[in-house]
C-alpha cells in the first residue's frame, strides 16, 4: 500500500456532513439537487437493494452490498464506462460481479475533464477514480472498526468483505455501507501497489454489452419522449455560402410537420472556444412529428444562399488565443493542392532547425526528397449528430451524444439566456466520436429549436447533413528531404510540411533529436471549410508520411528498417541533439516498442510472398509500433495480419484496449486506403456512403496481433496512438507488395492506379 | 396516410403512416424498436437491416406499403432473452467498441447462419461487405460469427 494525500479530485469525495444522521439515505443526491440523475441499471441480473447509501460523489453502496460507481466521461465507443469503473472497483476491493454502472450527468462541481478528447480519459481520471475507491473502501473499515470497537488497522477489506481476524467479526460492505456513509473522509488514503491489483489489469466485458446485442435504447438518436417533436436542419450547399433567405410555404403544408423558421445559433459579439465553432450559424430548421416527414419536408424547401463574405473569428481553445480567417469564395480541392505544392516551394516558417541544415545538404553526396499528402476527411460516426432538448422558461434539459459537455456548457447557457446552474447536460452512450463530436453546435442547435417551440425537441442529421457540414480532418502536405554523406551516413534532415488550415507538423518528435542538422518548416493556407481534430490530430497523416520516409532512407542506406530508427533512437537517447527538454519524446519507450514488434512478428523471418511493412509513432503520451503483412491475390493487396506492440503504460482492461488497438489498425488502412473528401465549387463531392469510401469487412486485416509492453508506468492514451503509425506500416508493405511507393493518400487512388 | 398491419416480431402491430414511410422510420419513430439504426438512408451501411422471412434487407429503403405480411424480425425480436447463438457469441467475443452498427451486423450474420450454417471467411466477409463499422471491430465480428456457426444448431 502506497500513503497519498487525497487532495485530487477531492471535492467528489466531501460529502454534506451536515445531513449525517442513523442509517441516512442520501439517495446520491451529492449530485447537485438540479442536475437530474440517471438511475439506469445496467446489469439487470442483479438484485437491486432496498437502500442505497452515498459514500461519494463516485458509487453508493446498497444495503445488500451491491454497488453502483458513477463513470463521469462521455462514452464513444473507447470503453471508459467499463473501464473506469474498474479502476474505482479495484480500490474499493469489490467484486466486479456486484458492480453496477451508470452515466454520471455533467457535474463540473464533482468532476474534472469529462472530456472524450486526447486520449486522456484514464489518463487524466486515474488518480481520482482510485482514490475515490480508495477511500470508500478507508471509510468503510472504518465504520466496521467503530462497529466492532477493534483498531481500524486491524480491519481487512477483501472483496466486498470487512473481517477482523481477532475477534471473528465479519460484514459485507452493505451491512456498513449505513454507518461508512456517516464517516469523515479520511484526509490520507492507502493506494494499492500495483501488484495488488485484481481488477485493473484483468479483462472485464462491456458493460453495455447485453443492450448493445439486443437493440435496447443507449445513444442519443435513440431518445424517445412523451410529445417529443424530431427537427431537421438545411444548411448551405457549399461552404463559403450563407442564408439570403427562405420560402417555407410548401414545406409547412406537409403532413407532420409543426413549424419552419430560421435559427441563428451564435450573436456576432459571442467569444467562442474552438469547440464552439461549426460550419455555419444560420440554418433553416423543421420541426415535425416523425424523422421521415421531417427529412421529406427539407426537401420541400425553397431556399436561397449568398455567398458570405470574409470574416475573421477569434477563439480561445484550452486557454489559448487563436484566430481563424474564413476567406471568402468558394473552394476547390484541385486548388487547395495546386496552393499546397506552390507553397511547399517556398520558404516556411522555421519551428525548429538543430546544426546547420543547409551547410549539411550542400556538402550531401546524395539527397532523398519526397513529396507526401492527403485529402480530407469527414468523421462520419455511424451515429449522426444528434441532440435531445427540453427548454423551458427557466431550465434545459440536454441529453445526447457529446465529448464535451463541460465546454458546450457556457455556449448554451449564454445562447438561451439561462444560468449555468439551469442546464443540465446529460451524456447517452455515442455511435462513434472520432473527435467530431468535441464540437457540440448542434446541441446549441437543438436547444435553440426546443426554446422556441416551447417543447422536448430531438434534433438529427440526415447522413448527408453529417457529412456536408462537418469539422473535417484537414488536408495536409509534406515533403521530407534527407541527406547522405560518401558514406551513407545521414547527416541531415529536413521536413516541410502545410495544411488547408493548418500543419501537420510536430517539429519536436522523432527524428527531431537524433539528427545533427535538423530543419523543420511548416505553413497553412487559410480556408472558409470548417475543420477540426479527427483521431489523432495531424499526426494522422504526418505519422505515415514520416515513417514510410524513414523506410526510404533505411534502404537508400542499406539498413534494416526497425535497426535504422533503433539507432537513431539511441542516439536520441545518448546524446540527443538540442535540449533534451524539448524533444517530445521518451526514446527508450520509443526503442521499447520497437523492439516488441520486432520479437513478436519474427521479423527477419520472412515468408515468400509475405510483404511486410513497419512503422512507429508516439502521439497521445503513448508509444505504437506495427508490423503489416501483405499479400498479392490477383493484383489486389491483402492484409493478411498486423503486428501491433504498444506502450501505453499499465493497461486497465487488456481485451478492451486489444479491440481499441484492432480498430485503430483497421481505421488507419481504410483512412489511408479509401477514404477521401474533395471539394468543388465549396460543395463536398462525397455525401453518403456510396460515394465516400469506408473500409468493409473484406478489406479488413484477416489477423490482428496486439503485445502490450508491461511497464507499470500509470496508464497513458490508448485511444488515438494506434491509428496514425499503421498508415506508414501499410506505405511500406505496399511498397514490398508491388515495387512502388505510395505517397498520396488514399492510396487506391494514387497514380498510376492500384488496382481495376 | 394509410393504415398498416404489419407482423413484427411475432406480433400484430398497426401504424397509420404514409405508404412511402420507409420501414426504419415506421420502427424507429412509430413503434418505438430503435435498435435498428439509422446510418445511411440508402442501403449502403447495413445499420438498419432487419429480416423478411428468413432474409436480412436494409429497412432504410423498404417502404411499409411493400412488407404486407411478411414477418418482419427487428433485434429486438430476434431472440426472447437475447440468447440467440449470434447475440451470445457478440458477448462472448466482446465484440462492440461504440456499439451502435452492431445490431445491424447481428442480424445480417443471423440471416447469413440461417441458409448458410458453416460459412467459410470469404462466405462470411461477402456476406458483411455491406454492413460498414466505423470503430473497425471486422476481424471480432468474424470470429464472433465463426462462434456462432461452432456454437450453434
Amino acid at each position: 500500500m502506497t500513503l497519498v494525500t487525497s487532495k485530487m479530485g477531492r471535492r467528489a469525495f466531501i460529502k454534506n456532513t451536515s445531513l449525517a444522521g442513523g442509517g441516512l439515505v442520501l439517495g446520491f443526491n451529492l449530485l447537485n439537487s438540479c442536475k437530474p440523475k440517471t438511475t439506469e441499471a445496467v446489469v439487470a441480473e442483479l438484485e437491486m437493494p432496498k437502500e442505497w447509501y452515498e459514500i461519494n460523489g463516485y458509487l453508493k453502496i446498497g444495503d445488500n452490498g451491491v454497488v453502483t460507481i458513477l463513470s463521469p466521461n462521455p462514452e464513444i465507443g473507447q470503453n471508459v464506462r467499463t473501464s473506469m469503473p474498474m479502476i474505482l472497483a479495484d480500490e474499493l476491493e469489490i467484486d466486479w460481479k456486484n458492480v453496477v454502472v451508470e452515466q454520471a450527468p455533467l457535474n463540473t462541481d464533482l468532476y474534472s475533464w469529462q472530456v472524450a478528447g486526447g486520449s486522456r480519459s484514464i489518463m487524466n481520471s486515474w488518480e481520482s477514480l482510485r482514490m475515490a475507491g480508495a477511500t470508500a473502501r478507508h471509510m468503510l473499515k472504518e465504520a466496521a472498526a467503530q462497529a466492532w470497537q477493534v483498531p481500524v488497522g486491524e480491519i481487512s477489506a477483501v472483496a466486498g468483505v470487512l473481517s477482523h481476524e481477532a475477534s471473528g467479526n465479519s460484514a459485507g460492505y452493505g451491512e456498513m455501507a449505513s454507518l461508512a456513509s456517516q464517516m469523515e473522509v479520511p484526509e490520507e488514503v492507502e493506494l494499492k501497489d500495483r501488484s495488488e491489483f485484481s481488477i485493473i489489469g484483468t479483462s472485464r466485458k462491456n458493460v453495455d454489452g447485453k443492450k448493445i446485442v439486443t437493440g435496447q435504447p443507449l445513444f442519443g438518436i435513440d431518445v424517445q419522449r412523451e410529445g417529443m417533436l424530431i427537427a431537421g436542419l438545411a444548411h448551405p450547399p457549399a461552404f463559403g455560402m450563407k442564408l439570403k433567405s427562405f420560402d417555407a410555404a410548401e414545406a409547412k403544408n406537409m403532413p407532420g410537420i409543426r413549424d419552419v423558421f430560421s435559427i441563428k445559433l451564435y450573436d456576432e459579439g459571442f467569444k467562442k472556444s474552438a469547440f464552439h465553432h461549426t460550419a455555419f450559424n444560420e440554418l433553416v430548421a423543421v420541426i415535425g412529428e416523425t424523422t421521415w416527414e421531417v427529412m421529406q419536408a427539407k426537401k420541400a424547401l425553397k431556399i436561397e444562399w449568398e455567398q458570405a463574405s470574409e470574416s475573421v473569428e477569434s477563439m480561445s481553445i484550452l486557454g489559448r488565443e487563436m484566430t481563424v480567417k474564413h476567406p471568402t469564395g468558394m473552394e476547390n480541392s484541385d486548388t487547395h493542392n495546386a496552393k499546397l505544392k506552390e507553397l511547399n516551394t517556398r520558404k516556411g516558417r522555421v519551428a525548429r532547425k538543430d546544426g546547420n541544415p543547409e551547410a549539411a545538404f550542400a556538402k550531401a553526396a546524395k539527397i532523398i526528397e519526397r513529396n507526401y499528402s492527403c485529402p480530407f476527411l469527414a468523421h462520419n460516426t455511424m451515429e449522426p449528430m444528434n441532440f435531445f432538448a427540453n427548454v423551458t422558461e427557466d431550465h434545459a434539459e440536454l441529453l445526447g451524444p457529446t465529448q464535451t459537455p463541460e465546454w458546450m456548457e457556457p455556449a448554451v447557457a449564454e445562447r438561451l439566456g439561462l444560468p449555468l446552474e439551469n442546464v443540465d447536460i446529460q451524456m447517452t452512450r455515442q455511435g462513434g466520436g472520432f473527435g467530431r463530436r468535441l464540437y457540440g453546435h448542434f446541441m446549441v442547435e437543438a436547444a435553440v429549436i426546443s426554446q422556441k417551440m416551447k417543447a422536448p425537441v430531438k434534433l438529427v442529421y440526415s447522413r448527408e447533413d453529417d457529412m456536408s457540414q462537418g469539422m473535417y480532418r484537414p488536408s495536409y502536405y509534406a515533403t521530407y528531404r534527407a541527406g547522405l554523406d560518401e558514406d551513407n551516413n545521414l547527416i541531415a534532415f529536413h521536413v516541410k510540411a502545410g495544411g488547408v488550415p493548418e500543419s501537420p507538423l510536430f517539429a519536436n518528435r522523432f527524428p527531431a533529436g537524433a539528427i545533427d542538422n535538423y530543419l523543420a518548416e511548416d505553413y497553412t493556407i487559410d480556408s472558409n471549410i470548417t475543420t477540426g481534430a479527427f483521431r489523432a490530430p495531424r499526426s494522422n497523416f504526418i505519422a505515415g508520411a514520416e515513417q514510410s520516409f524513414l523506410d526510404e532512407v533505411a534502404e537508400e542506406m542499406g539498413k534494416d528498417p526497425i535497426d535504422f530508427r533503433l539507432e537513431l533512437l539511441q542516439r536520441a537517447k545518448e546524446n540527443p541533439v538540442g535540449d533534451p527538454e524539448t524533444n517530445d519524446y521518451d526514446a527508450a519507450r520509443y526503442a521499447g516498442v520497437l523492439d516488441l514488434v520486432r520479437e513478436k512478428s519474427n521479423w527477419g523471418q520472412n515468408e515468400s510472398g509475405v510483404y511486410r511493412g513497419v512503422s512507429a509513432y508516439f502521439c497521445h503520451n503513448s508509444y505504437v509500433a506495427q508490423v503489416l503483412d501483405m499479400v498479392m491475390d490477383n493484383g489486389n493487396p491483402i492484409v493478411q495480419k498486423v503486428t501491433s506492440a504498444i506502450d501505453c503504460g499499465i493497461v486497465v482492461n487488456p481485451d478492451a484496449a486489444t479491440n481499441m488497438a484492432e480498430g485503430g489498425a483497421v481505421d488507419g488502412i481504410g483512412h489511408a486506403m479509401y477514404s477521401a473528401l474533395t471539394f468543388k465549387d465549396g460543395a463536398p463531392e462525397q455525401t453518403n456512403f456510396d460515394r465516400y469510401r469506408l473500409i468493409r469487412h473484406s478489406e479488413a486485416p484477416k489477423e490482428i496481433e496486439v503485445h502490450f509492453v508491461d511497464n507499470g508506468i500509470d496508464p497513458t492514451g490508448m485511444g488515438e496512438p494506434p491509428f496514425p503509425p499503421i498508415m506508414g506500416a501499410l506505405a511500406n508493405a505496399l511498397y514490398k507488395a508491388t515495387g512502388r511507393r505510395h505517397y498520396h493518400q488514399p492510396f487506391i487512388s494514387d497514380r498510376p492506379p492500384l488496382v481495376g | 396516410m394509410a393504415k398498416f398491419t404489419l407482423n413484427i416480431n411475432g406480433k400484430a402491430l398497426e401504424v397509420d403512416v404514409d405508404p412511402s414511410t420507409p420501414m426504419l422510420w415506421v420502427l424507429r419513430d412509430h413503434l418505438k424498436l430503435v435498435g435498428t439504426k439509422y446510418g445511411c438512408g440508402i442501403a449502403q451501411c447495413g445499420a438498419c437491416t432487419i429480416h423478411l422471412g428468413d432474409t436480412a434487407v436494409r429497412s432504410c429503403m423498404l417502404t411499409v406499403s411493400s412488407v404486407g405480411n411478411q414477418e418482419v424480425t427487428t433485434i429486438e425480436g430476434l431472440s426472447e432473452h437475447g440468447d440467440h447463438p449470434v447475440q451470445k457469441a457478440w458477448l462472448e467475443v466482446d465484440v462492440p467498441q461504440c456499439g451502435y452498427c452492431q445490431a445491424g451486423q447481428i442480424m445480417t450474420a443471423s440471416a447469413l447462419l440461417k441458409q448458410n450454417p458453416k460459412p467459410s471467411e470469404t462466405e462470411i466477409e461477402m456476406a458483411m461487405n455491406g454492413n460498414i463499422c466505423r470503430c473497425g471491430t471486422y476481424t471480432r465480428i468474424k470470429k464472433a460469427v465463426q462462434l456462432a456457426a461452432e456454437s450453434g444448431s
